[in-house]
């Protein structure tokens, strides 16, 4: 602190204590009065908090004391005595000393123990209103290793009203070591709806540093009331050799996983260092040891790749896939025919390197299956019953992506199965069933598929229930009449559960709906079939890789649209006649059956006249067939699938875009979505009729 | 451009101390010795930060804060507090007033640049 201040302090502080005297004087003369209080109390209060600041901490401590008797007759808890006038008076010129002694003679301290011996006395009874809280501490205690915490952060709406700026906060945050700041905009309303002066905002932080906790719970110290604020620190050590690794896996997690609790996120973290550390371990020994690590080489048939340079791999394949059809249709114009043969030797290249590309991301679904064995065990004992896990099929190869995605909802299929499936032995055995249940994971190829289907023979699902249930919670009327398919599906309604009690086997707020997702997300679908006291069977069907999908090319007008080629089963023509003949219902006649369509042009709602012949691509969807109806089907389609940004991520009937070779933008159509809105509006026109 | 701030006090040494210590620390200082005084200059300026002592004559510090916040100019500036630690009940009712946070008195120089990093940057 610099001499100006003090000699700054020192001249305040001695008009301070000539006003305090003054002060006193006349509350002698006028006990009551309030204002004559409020001004000592301010001359004193002033007197500490400036005193501790530059220095005289002795001054600081011995007004303590003296202020809080004042803060008590100020709140009418003690009345101005001859005593305590007196006291301070005397307290008023040790002060002075105080100011003036500090670097020549030594203070008088048996006279400080004195005075502030009887000020103690006056207040003692309401020394327990206040306890002291530590001040805000901006120490740097360290430990010398570091380690990882996971902060989650979510301020209030309002939080903008107390003037906080929350970016300096999460600056703090990564200036305490490594950070990864993830942010939660789910909670973002649209631009009509958004409120700009409140916050919708969240954030996620991993923070790997050699700061304590405490560190971190200061960063938040005033926003701690309006925030929800939880801090925790996870179980890794050598959190500095696993933080690269860990920092990416935070991230994509992040992405993938919306609805996770926290701790959920934190074992995931955990678990995942955890795993990560061997593989660490054996890598550094391999490092050390290169006459071994030479050995290996030569009869290792397998290397180890980091995930993300397949991912890398892939992304540049996409890449090459769309100037690879550039180049054909650029080809192709040119009517070259040396051109031509060129190109179509790098299409044949192209796809072989696709396929290899994609093939090395495949894993055998097996790792996930076996992972299930365990969870099957615990529950079941769990539950008291018993039940045994058979597979098949462990070999089937999924993408990496899709495999990780689906351990999800397999978890939760499974626990379904075990709680509301299969029964109790007794229960079992009263049926004239085994009494060791069974759940049958299978996995097998189909057509540019993977299936996966869990078996279980247990109770079934008891259709009426599901009925009941559903009239119940208003998601059908009483009189509608649903076919086995239709019942099952409002299983996966949001908001649908029969379990008749919550357990925390399955019963966790988490209904079939999300499972739906999930499997939606990753372009698949999900049917029930199931038989009543014989066991139910639930299928997967999932595409093999995300990356790319083969698409049939159509277009409307000069818009292009493609449509994943794995649920297109045929395409017909549609003349005006047929339309005429439909009575303005959008239905097509395909051998004998009838089929429901969507007229793209009027879906999206594109100008133009319908051509005299249109084109009426059938899609089987959900064992459903469902017809689109466009101007001019191109053709196969190698499309490098490119998800939307953002705001168009919630459109319905989209899943993406692709860039087609001529550099214009082609959407891909949702055809599941779009299938199950052609339902509703038939279903709608129809009662209109 | 330096962020400019208000430090309101009625303590002199303080003011010149705060003053000082954040103007070392590159922003630009103005003074207030109360809360009138402060709530004058704030509305006839902008700052990007107010400092407040909460025991002032004329206006206190909630009261400014609470007429700070009800100028359209100042509904999302952050306003800090300087309370002594008997002040538990204060400090609560300054939060409620829309104060963004708070610096125990006695504090040091370091203290104060940090607190104003952590709420302006």
């Amino acid at each position: 602190m610099s001499d100006i201040h003090v000699e700054a302090f020192r001249v305040e502080a001695k008009e301070l204590l000539a006003d305090l005297e003054l002060s006193l004087l006349e509350l002698e003369k006028d006990t009551e009065n309030e204002e004559l209080i409020s001004k000592i109390f301010r001359a004193l209060h002033t007197i500490k908090g400036s005193g501790g600041m530059f220095g005289f901490d002795d001054i600081a401590m011995f007004t303590h004391d003296i202020e809080t008797c004042y803060n008590l007759v100020r709140d009418h808890k003690l009345t101005v005595t001859k005593e305590l006038i007196d006291l301070t008076l005397q307290a008023r010129d040790h002060i002075q000393q105080m100011l003036f002694a500090q670097d020549e003679e030594t203070v008088d301290a048996e006279r400080t123990a004195y005075l502030l011996e009887n000020f103690r006395r006056i207040v003692q009874g309401f020394s327990a209103i206040e306890e002291e809280r530590t001040p805000v501490q901006i120490k740097k205690d360290s430990t010398s290793t570091s380690s990882l915490f996971m902060v989650k952060f979510f301020p209030e709406a309002h939080i903008f009203n107390s003037g906080t700026n929350l970016l300096p906060l999460l600056e703090e945050l990564r200036e305490l070591g490594s950070a990864v700041i993830k942010c939660d905009s789910e909670k973002i309303r649209t631009l009509s709806e958004l409120d700009v002066e409140s916050n919708a905002l969240g954030w996620y932080v991993l923070v790997n540093t050699t700061q304590r906790i405490e560190s971190i719970k200061d960063v938040f110290i005033f926003v701690e009331d309006d925030c929800e604020i939880k801090i925790e620190e996870l179980k890794v050590s050598n959190s500095d050799l696993v933080w690269e690794h860990i920092s990416r896996y935070f991230d994509n997690l992040l992405d993938t996983i919306k609805d996770f609790s926290f701790s959920e996120f934190k074992l995931r973290i955990e678990s995942e260092a955890q795993k990560y550390v061997p593989d660490l371990v054996s890598a550094q020994k391999k490092r050390k040891e290169p006459s071994e690590a030479k050995h290996e080489t030569e009869s290792a048939s397998s290397i180890r790749v980091s995930a993300e340079k397949l991912d890398e791999l892939v992304n540049l394949v996409g890449e090459l896939v769309t100037i690879q059809a550039r180049l054909n249709q650029t080809a192709l114009s040119k009517n070259d025919a040396q051109l031509i043969a060129i190109s179509e030797e790098v299409e044949r290249l192209t796809w072989d390197l696709r396929d290899s590309a994609l093939n090395i991301r495949m894993l055998p679904i097996g790792t996930t299956f076996s992972k299930f064995t365990r969870l099957v065990r615990d529950l079941s004992q769990e539950l008291g019953k018993d039940i045994e896990m058979t597979t098949e099929g462990a070999e089937t190869e999924l993408d990496k992506t899709v495999i990780e995605k689906l351990n999800d909802p397999l978890i939760h299929i499974i626990r379904n199965s075990i709680d509301h499936g299969i029964e109790t032995p007794e229960q079992r055995r009263k049926a004239g069933k085994p009494e060791k249940g069974t759940i049958h994971l299978q996995a097998a190829h189909s057509a540019g598929n993977v299936l996966v289907q869990i078996k279980d023979d247990g109770a079934g699902i008891n259709k009426q229930a599901v009925v009941k249930k559903a009239i119940q919670n208003g998601l059908i009327t009483e009189d509608q009449t649903l076919t086995d398919h239709e019942v099952y599906n409002l299983m996966f309604l949001p908001g649908f559960s029969t379990a008749k009690t919550v357990t925390n086997v399955s019963g966790r707020g988490v209904g079939m709906d999300v499972v739906k997702r999930a499997i939606e997300s990753l372009r698949g679908s999900i049917e029930v079939d199931s038989v009543e006291g014989v066991g139910t069977t639930i299928s997967l069907k999932l595409p093999l890789t995300l990356a790319i999908i083969d698409g049939l090319l159509v277009q409307v007008e000069d818009n292009s649209f493609v449509l994943p080629l794995s649920s297109v089963s045929e395409c017909i023509e549609l003349t005006q006649n047929n339309r005429a003949n439909a009575h303005g219902r959008n239905i097509v006649k395909l051998r004998g059956e009838i089929v429901p369509y969507i007229d793209l042009r009027e879906f999206f709602t594109i100008s133009g006249n319908h051509p005299e012949i249109e084109q009426v691509v059938i899609a089987d969807i959900a064992g459903m067939r469902v017809g689109f109806v466009v101007d001019r089907v191109i053709g196969q389609h190698q499309t490098v699938l490119k998800t939307l940004g953002k705001m168009y991520r919630d459109i319905e009937g989209i899943s993406g875009a692709t860039i087609l070779g001529d550099g214009s933008v082609a959407l891909i159509l949702d055809t599941l979505k779009l299938a199950s809105m052609a339902e509703h509006l038939e279903k709608n026109l129809l009662e209109a009729i | 451009m330096a962020k400019k701030i208000l430090t309101v006090d009625d303590s002199a040494s303080v003011r010149q101390m705060v003053a000082f210590t954040l103007r070392d620390a590159g922003y630009e200082v103005s003074e207030a010795c109360d809360g009138e005084d402060g709530l004058q200059k704030a509305s006839g300026d902008h700052f990007h930060l107010v400092i407040t002592d909460l025991n002032m004559p004329r206006m206190d510090g909630i009261t400014l804060i609470r007429n700070l916040r009800a100028n359209p100019n100042y509904k999302f500036t952050p306003i800090i507090m300087l309370t002594t630690e008997s002040q538990e009940t204060k400090k609560a009712e300054g939060k409620s007033a829309g104060a963004t946070g708070w610096i125990v008195k006695p504090f040091k120089p370091e203290q104060l640049v940090a607190v104003t990093k952590k709420v302006i940057g």
